[in-house]
């Protein structure tokens, strides 16, 4: 590993939850308004990571009152609170650039039900991975 | 007291401040470099240090440089910099010059060999603007006139043609230092600079600026 890539090992966040395209998160981001300093949360589907190491950032897309809104977060800023996992979606592709088109049924994602993280350790949605009580059992893979 | 370091261009990447902000930065691995001769008033009629860094093996040396070197006798470096310094200034041949001379907030100005671009068009070397692409245009990216013809019957001096581009001396002004870190020989600046990864530049305090 050379010198540049430790010093953005060194910056990278370990403590948000895994997540890929097609999960609903909530996104609760630090804003500051003059003096003050506020959380506030966004909640969408992710649309695609953009990854780079410390540049990685990720597309969270929502409809709000008929207009679609997308939000560019980097996936390493300090600013991010925390992030809740609220749904695992089963998609099949790593960018969801068609929801942009799409509108109502269309527009669903399929919820994956029982989603095994790496190396068998299921991650419940909101909340950190935990190892499970019980060796991984190997039905639960779902099979693509 | 102003001073300068050379250093190698590690490459781009980003870091947040302390508002959060993503800030690019360039990555430069600066020194340690050593004194290999000081020059002064009496002898030079200036004073000025020329530093060396990037060890060399010494019979790779020619033997007018491995006499310089054995002056100094800390080696032999590949890469020579002259800086100007204060008369009073304590280094000596021999000393080491640490990353450290730069601090947080400091404005520098970073010089090197900008990337070697080979036989190039006049629009990438000058930014003209070439002609359209379809629709029966016959003129794409030609340079055009090049002036008129009885007269002056030559082309004038300097006219902007294809030719050799890049890989020349470039200095960037005026970057701030955003980060030192001196225990890894590392420093980072705001913006890009001049040069491809791994290059040698030279970075030294903002003449025009600040300090």
């Amino acid at each position: 590993m050379n010198l540049l890539q430790e010093l953005e090992k060194a910056q990278l966040r370990t403590d948000l939850p895994p997540f890929k395209a097609g999960d609903t998160v909530r996104v609760y981001s630090r804003i500051k308004e003059g003096e003050k300093e506020r959380v506030q949360y966004f909640e969408g589907i992710v649309i695609g990571f953009h990854r780079n190491a410390v540049s990685t950032t990720f597309k969270v897309r929502k409809e709000s009152y008929g207009v679609g809104v997308e939000k560019t977060y980097p996936l390493h800023s300090p600013l991010l609170e925390k992030i809740v996992v609220k749904k695992r979606g089963d998609v099949r592709r790593a960018k969801l650039f068609f929801l942009r088109e799409v509108s109502g049924k269309k527009a669903r994602i399929r919820e994956k039900k029982d989603w095994i993280g790496k190396k068998g350790i299921a991650v419940p949605v909101e909340g950190t991975p935990e190892l499970p009580a019980s060796p991984a059992p190997e039905t639960a893979e779902p099979k693509e | 007291m102003k001073s300068g370091i050379i250093g190698k261009k590690l490459g781009m990447t980003q870091v947040f401040d302390t508002d959060g902000k993503a800030i690019p930065v360039t990555v430069i691995e600066a020194g340690p470099c050593i004194v290999v001769q000081r020059k002064t008033v009496q002898n030079d009629g200036y004073d000025a240090v020329q530093l060396g860094y990037g060890p060399k093996k010494a019979h790779r040396a020619g033997k007018p440089m491995i006499g310089h070197f054995r002056k100094a006798g800390k080696g032999a470096f590949g890469v020579l910099r002259e800086v100007k310094v204060n008369t009073d200034s304590p280094l000596d041949a021999g000393a080491e010059v640490h990353v450290d001379i730069f601090k947080e907030g400091d404005v520098v100005d970073v010089t090197g060999d900008s990337k070697g671009r080979g036989f190039t068009g006049v629009i990438k070397r000058w930014n003209f603007k070439g002609g359209r692409a379809t629709h029966g245009s016959m003129f794409h990216r030609a340079p055009g006139s090049i002036g008129a013809s009885a007269w002056p019957s030559r082309v004038i001096k300097n006219m902007k043609m294809a030719g050799h581009y890049g890989d020349e001396r470039v200095t960037t002004l005026n970057l701030k230092v955003v980060k030192v870190q001196p225990e890894k020989n590392l420093l980072l600046v705001r913006g890009a600079v001049p040069g491809a990864r791994n290059s040698f530049v030279f970075v030294r305090h903002a003449v025009k600026k600040g300090n």
